[in-house]
């Protein structure tokens, strides 16, 4: 604070304090931001997620009136209130993890960190439209947190209709109240924040690249992101589009989803699909580039297979875009597109699997060395192959309409998402956190973090597999004495990733209080992309002269 | 390279991407009138055909056609089939009638919505004349017989996926038309807490 009214103006390169970081047009600054954003919203969603498994833990209701009554002052014998309350934390938890950590954290961070660090450029292509992305996203983030203390359905606070926002629920007929108009226009500015980024991104790889850095010796986290930006440019407007006939229904009497008028709620689920089916594949490609650069790494060999690799991803980014209506097989889709919807979506298992035994493949015969991002990137890949075998279970529409809208749907979602995506978050974490900061943290820690978190959320999803085709639904506070047992064990498992969300916190604090100097490459011989040629953290605008890119070696 | 150069090069690309944006934004819209072409092209989903003329010649076989009749719970209407299932001969013209009565002492409109079952049925199926075409009013009380014309397109014949259906069901939902202006007023605009 005070650094703003010491002359300012005199480093025009190097602003400090408030002015530096609400202003900043720097790549690293805005990388930063959002990292915090990602944290504070990650924080948010996590704690909603410990509100829902501690009134899981037993049958009954006997954690929501307390909390209902803390936020919305009800009366605590109110179990209605209750359970909209419930309703209304898994809704918002759903959207909070994905807009609000995931996408933050791996496009809005690690992205703008280092896409451009890692193709020589010196920033992105448009700093101040970089700018306006996060500031967008921030009040986006605001307006998601207000809508929980906005009217909803009649007599209650906030949208508890689930973050797929299918209407009638979401339309007139389930929630009158402004709570979901509020949760429209965050998407809006998310989605306007996420398609301007993505355009930042898309212009930057094409246009800044480092002499000699053809896109086919482009580092694959740059890939990732490519093929991350170019889904979120062209299946966001769709849903901003779909949101936006939906405002009009509650607002202005048109009737895009209402059949009295000739509308059709399908229609809504088609178009959110769309998007939402890309979506997911936002969530996880980047961190597909983060796992390659660190397998890599610490196996001491440049990736197995970097083509395929690299168009693995461009294949799945496409498939993604042609698989939607999979999530909606129970909706009376004729047989001849649940046939054409089933083939298409296991044909994604093929470049997946391409990219598994490729990284595989890297370890194969490397000098591994168990550092701690190693020990998340192994994580990932067993997690996410865990749930893509699910995925390929429920990509059946003879077996969907026996597990749709089960727990085993959570579970197999959560594997590739909760655990897959956040795994990928963590390993790029600790993976650039001394670039970053040019602090080295302790890897003990790190590890017991793994550990902990490994243990942890794995008890709470593989149980409900189990819950899942024993025939639990989801989206109740409720369940049968029958389903105690997992859902037991399910809670005690968030207990676990609890503390080691504790102790990540703790990691971070020791590393910025202990001071240890990490040098430009902590990692050895193995580290080959360009930011591992800088200072860490790397000085306020890098590649002053560009970098000049000869042979193969960056990947 | 040139700075001014390299900035025209990063124009051209955001509004190129700009452009994609739009497009699909545009294109999202416009699934409604799309979809809507596609299927009375198709029939897909089970959505009738309207033909002007009746085919010359009638075909060979004989087919059921069951009449459903689904009224909206904020429509006070009665609406139901005369005879709720008839067999008839593809090719030719059939006439059936549905009786409603308006059981309020409001004049009320409606519009419905239709389609038949077998989904692939919907291309064979050729309405001459419907009420289900246009917004139909009722004045308090009045009571009406409305006719369906149609025929069964001797065509289906040919097509392997008719084989095996017996029977053709015609469903008819009426809803409450509604005024495109009047927003649905926002309930307990008072900005209810629930303190219970």
């Amino acid at each position: 604070m005070d650094a703003i009214s010491t002359e300012a103006g005199a480093h025009h390169d190097h602003p400090t304090g408030l002015r530096r970081f609400l202003f900043s047009t720097n790549h690293k600054d805005i990388g930063t931001l959002y990292l915090i954003l990602a944290v504070v919203g990650g924080l948010i969603g996590f704690l909603m997620s410990m509100a829902i498994r501690a009134e899981l833990a037993h049958p009954g209701i006997s954690v929501f009136p307390g909390i209902s009554a803390l936020l919305h002052g009800t009366d605590p014998t109110n179990l209605d209130a209750a359970k909209n309350l419930y309703n209304v934390f898994i809704t918002a938890h759903g959207v909070l993890m994905i807009f609000f950590f995931v996408m933050p954290a791996l496009m809005g961070g690690f992205a703008n960190w280092f896409v451009p660090i890692m193709i020589g450029a010196p920033d992105m292509a448009f700093p101040r439209l970089n700018n306006i992305s996060f500031w967008l996203l921030a009040v986006a983030l605001v307006l998601v947190v207000l809508s929980t203390f906005a009217e909803g359905a009649p007599g209650s606070l906030g949208f508890g209709g689930g973050w797929v926002f299918y209407p009638p629920l979401s339309s007139n007929t389930g929630h009158p109240g402004p709570a979901m108009d509020y949760v429209i226009l965050s998407l809006h500015l998310a989605g306007a924040s996420s398609i301007l980024g993505s355009i930042n991104f898309i212009t930057t790889i094409f246009n800044m690249r480092a002499p000699g850095m053809t896109l086919h010796k482009m580092p694959l986290f740059a890939w990732g992101m490519l093929v991350t930006a170019f889904l979120l440019v062209l299946t966001l407007p769709v849903l901003a589009g779909a949101i936006t006939m939906l405002l009009t229904d509650r607002n202005f009497g048109t009737t895009f989803y209402d059949p009295a008028g000739g509308g059709d709620p399908i229609l809504f689920q088609h178009l959110f699909w769309f998007f939402g089916h890309p979506e997911v594949y936002v969530l996880i490609l980047p961190a597909f580039g983060i796992i390659s650069h660190i397998v890599s790494t610490f196996s001491r060999k440049p990736v197995f297979g970097y083509l395929g690799m690299a168009y693995a991803m461009v294949s799945i980014g496409f498939l993604g875009c042609i698989v939607w209506a999979h999530h909606m097989y129970t909706v009376g889709l004729s047989l001849n597109a649940q046939r054409y919807f089933v083939f298409a979506t296991m044909v994604i298992a093929v470049p997946t699997g391409i990219k598994i035994f490729s990284w595989i493949a890297t370890m194969w015969g490397g000098s591994i060395s168990f550092r701690a991002p190693m020990w998340w990137a192994i994580g990932f890949i067993f997690v996410f192959t865990l749930g893509g075998v699910t995925g390929v279970v429920l990509a059946n529409a003879s077996a969907d309409r026996q597990l749709h809208e089960t727990y085993y749907v959570v579970a197999h979602f959560h594997y590739t998402m909760s655990l897959g995506a956040v795994f990928g978050v963590f390993a790029g974490f600790y993976y650039w956190f001394p670039k970053m900061t040019g602090y080295m943290y302790n890897e003990t820690l790190s590890k017991a973090h793994f550990l902990l978190l490994f243990v942890g959320i794995n008890l709470v999803f593989f149980p409900q597999h189990f819950l899942g085709l024993a025939g639990m639904p989801r989206r109740y506070i409720d369940y049968p004495d029958a389903f105690a047992l997992w859902n037991y064990w399910s809670s005690v498992g968030a207990a676990i990733a609890a503390v080691s969300v504790l102790l990540f916190f703790y990691t971070v604090a020791e590393a910025f209080l202990r001071k240890r100097e990490a040098g430009n490459n902590p990692w050895g011989v193995g580290a080959t992309t360009l930011e591992w040629t800088l200072p860490s953290p790397p000085p306020f605008h890098q590649f002053e002269t560009l970098p000049r890119i000869t042979g193969s070696g960056h990947h | 390279m040139g700075a001014d150069h390299r900035e025209k090069g990063h124009g051209r690309g955001a509004l190129l991407l700009i452009g994609g944006s739009v497009a699909m934004l545009i294109l999202s819209f416009a699934s409604v009138p799309l979809y809507r072409a596609f299927c009375s092209a198709t029939g897909f989903g089970g959505t009738t055909q309207v033909a002007k003329l009746a085919p010359a010649k009638p075909g060979e076989r004989s087919i059921g056609v069951r009449f459903d009749a689904n009224v909206a719970r904020d429509l006070p209407w009665r609406f139901e089939p005369e005879t709720p299932r008839i067999v008839v001969r593809t090719g030719e013209t059939a006439t059936i009638y549905y009786k409603v009565v308006n059981l309020s002492d409001q004049e009320t409109s409606g519009v419905a919505a239709y389609n038949v079952s077998p989904d692939q049925a919907g291309a064979y199926f050729d309405k001459l004349a419907c009420f289900c075409f246009s917004e139909q009013k009722l004045a308090p009380h009045e009571s009406a017989e409305w006719p369906v014309v149609f025929f069964l397109d001797p065509a289906l014949e040919a097509d392997e996926t008719m084989r095996h259906v017996e029977e053709i069901t015609l469903s008819y939902s009426f809803f409450a038309s509604k005024k495109p202006k009047e927003a649905k007023p926002k309930e307990a605009a008072s900005g209810v807490k629930p303190k219970t």
